[in-house]
């Protein structure tokens, strides 16, 4: 039996965690499906992954008039870094319709589901990750010890995700035409965020809007800007530690409201 | 597992399934009904309900072994599924206390490109085994599920027959203090079953509990020391499983 309460839906988040075995195997089950029949595997997703930033890196680079040693990078980084953002929000909305042969016969926490789709995402954010040192390379620049400073940021990034998946999983269970929304909220943002263009193009009033304002500019920045050898803003950290409490209360109390009915939504 | 004493207590125990046509569900719907006002309110109260398992009340110990009768819609594998804590009382307390297993779906979570050797740990984790317990097992599902060098292949080229024997031999592992089933599971062919039917009377020998819905008669009579009839969400009839089954087989 599953009591109500805060205290069990706390307990339901830990034993979510004891399930971690049974996540990790999940999510390398789910990598693995997708590419099991091709040659290249899992790096089948990279390659494209490659093509695609060196067209755009190629065209971009040209309207802009950015030099290619900056430009490419700042755009490998921000494309592959969008994708894994955006995947997790996207199949977070379907995170709780997905597993619904599982939930409906088997009592496992159902945060259990959310994270095999985390970390399923993580797995493929690790592959695509190869291209940036291959970027560097291609263009010469070095990577500085001020790179370590993405993990702490990929943490706390990644902490925003999950309660935003957790969040919007429970919401497109109960109302679902909601994942189409979600969809093209996020096509908007691609174009608002700085990802295939770069913040100093902006006149300064509008940078003030676009950058300051938007959010998920200051998730992409905590990991980005180490990468490319700059250090993130205290904003930067500031702001993406105030959205994921404030997330993550948000996403407990309605967690802790309707956990038990999710499962009478699928 | 726990030790202590299993048992399950049912009070006044109710399902209500909302049902959610398309545009109950949809956000959008929604939004104008609240921008219109009022209708919201009138919707909500006139929200369609359909109530599955209506003041359900019993109490089961060790030693029971349960047969569930009813026809097609009578609620039996939604109690199955509040039995087994998927679904959790709309109104009423269900009290279970004691390692629940169930055999229903025993395909669940199978992968059809993964090889035989991958499904069992996937299986295996789904059901709450740690990666050595499985380890530990695998050798008795292989010789079990007389599957031989097929289990490096992907499950895809399996017959149906083999892909039966692996999902068996997997669940069956479970050794829980209450046992759920849905119908008695026999699979594979004449050897195989015997086979099956010796492990499935071990597991139900070894269970404290055990919970079996069917449309059999003589299941239920050589299986079970009692039985709950139930009709429409709610018990018609509770008591030896004798005195049920002729009742409910007799109307």
């Amino acid at each position: 039996m599953r009591p109500s309460g805060m205290k069990s839906t706390l307990l339901d988040l830990v034993n979510a965690f004891k399930c971690a075995p049974l996540v990790g195997m999940l999510g390398w089950q789910d990598v693995r499906q997708r590419y099991r029949r091709s040659t290249l595997g899992p790096f089948w997703i990279t390659m494209s992954m490659g093509v695609m930033i060196g067209t755009i890196g190629v065209v971009f680079g040209q309207i802009f008039q950015s030099t290619i040693t900056e430009f490419l990078p700042y755009l490998a980084v921000g494309m592959i870094l969008w994708n894994y953002m955006s995947a997790i929000i996207i199949e977070g909305c379907a995170g709780f319709i997905a597993a619904e042969t599982i939930i409906k016969q088997l009592p496992i926490p159902l945060f259990v589901h959310i994270m095999r789709m985390v970390w399923r995402n993580i797995l493929i954010l690790a592959h695509n990750i190869v291209i940036f040192p291959l970027v560097l390379i291609a263009v010469g620049k070095p990577i500085t010890w001020l790179a370590l400073l993405s993990i702490p940021g990929l943490v706390l990034q990644c902490a925003n995700l999950t309660w935003l998946a957790l969040f919007l999983g429970m919401l497109c269970a109960r109302y679902r035409d909601l994942p189409q929304i979600v969809n093209s909220v996020l096509q908007v943002v691609f174009y608002l965020t700085p990802i295939m263009w770069m913040p100093k193009l902006l006149p300064q009033r509008a940078g003030t809007f676009l950058l300051d304002l938007n959010p998920v500019y200051h998730l992409l920045e905590i990991v980005r800007s180490p990468l490319l050898g700059q250090i993130p803003s205290l904003t930067n950290w500031l702001v993406s530690l105030a959205l994921a409490l404030f997330g993550w209360g948000i996403t407990l109390a309605l967690y802790n409201r309707y956990r038990l009915r999710i499962v009478y939504w699928l | 597992m726990k030790s202590g004493k299993s048992y399950i207590t049912f009070e006044n125990v109710c399902v209500d399934f909302p049902v959610y046509n398309a545009s109950c569900r949809s956000l959008k719907k929604r939004l104008i009904q609240v921008a219109t006002g009022g209708k919201l309110n009138t919707d909500q109260e006139g929200k369609v309900v359909v109530r599955a398992l209506d003041g359900i009340s019993f109490k089961l110990v060790e030693g029971d072994r349960v047969g569930l009768l009813g026809h097609n819609g009578a609620g039996k594998s939604t109690l199955l599924r509040v039995l087994s804590s998927v679904y959790h009382p709309s109104s009423g307390t269900a009290t279970i206390v004691g390692k629940t297993g169930a055999l229903i779906d025993i395909a669940l979570g199978i992968d059809p490109e993964a090889t035989g050797l991958e499904n069992i740990f996937v299986r295996g984790g789904l059901l709450g085994l740690s990666k050595p317990e499985v380890k530990s097992h695998l050798a008795d599902i292989i010789a079990f599920s007389e599957l031989g060098d097929f289990i490096e292949m992907p499950l895809r080229t399996y017959s149906t027959g083999m892909h039966m024997r692996l999902a068996f031999a997997v669940s069956t592992l479970l050794r829980p203090q209450i046992l759920l089933m849905d119908e008695w599971l026999s699979v594979g062919d004449e050897g195989f079953r015997r086979k099956a039917e010796q492990r499935m009377v071990d597991l139900v020998e070894a269970t404290r509990i055990l919970i079996l819905a069917s449309h059999s008669k003589e299941l239920i009579l050589n299986t079970c020391n009692r039985a709950i009839w139930l009709e429409h969400g709610k018990i018609r009839m509770d008591g030896p499983a004798g005195d049920v089954v002729a009742a409910y087989f007799d109307r």
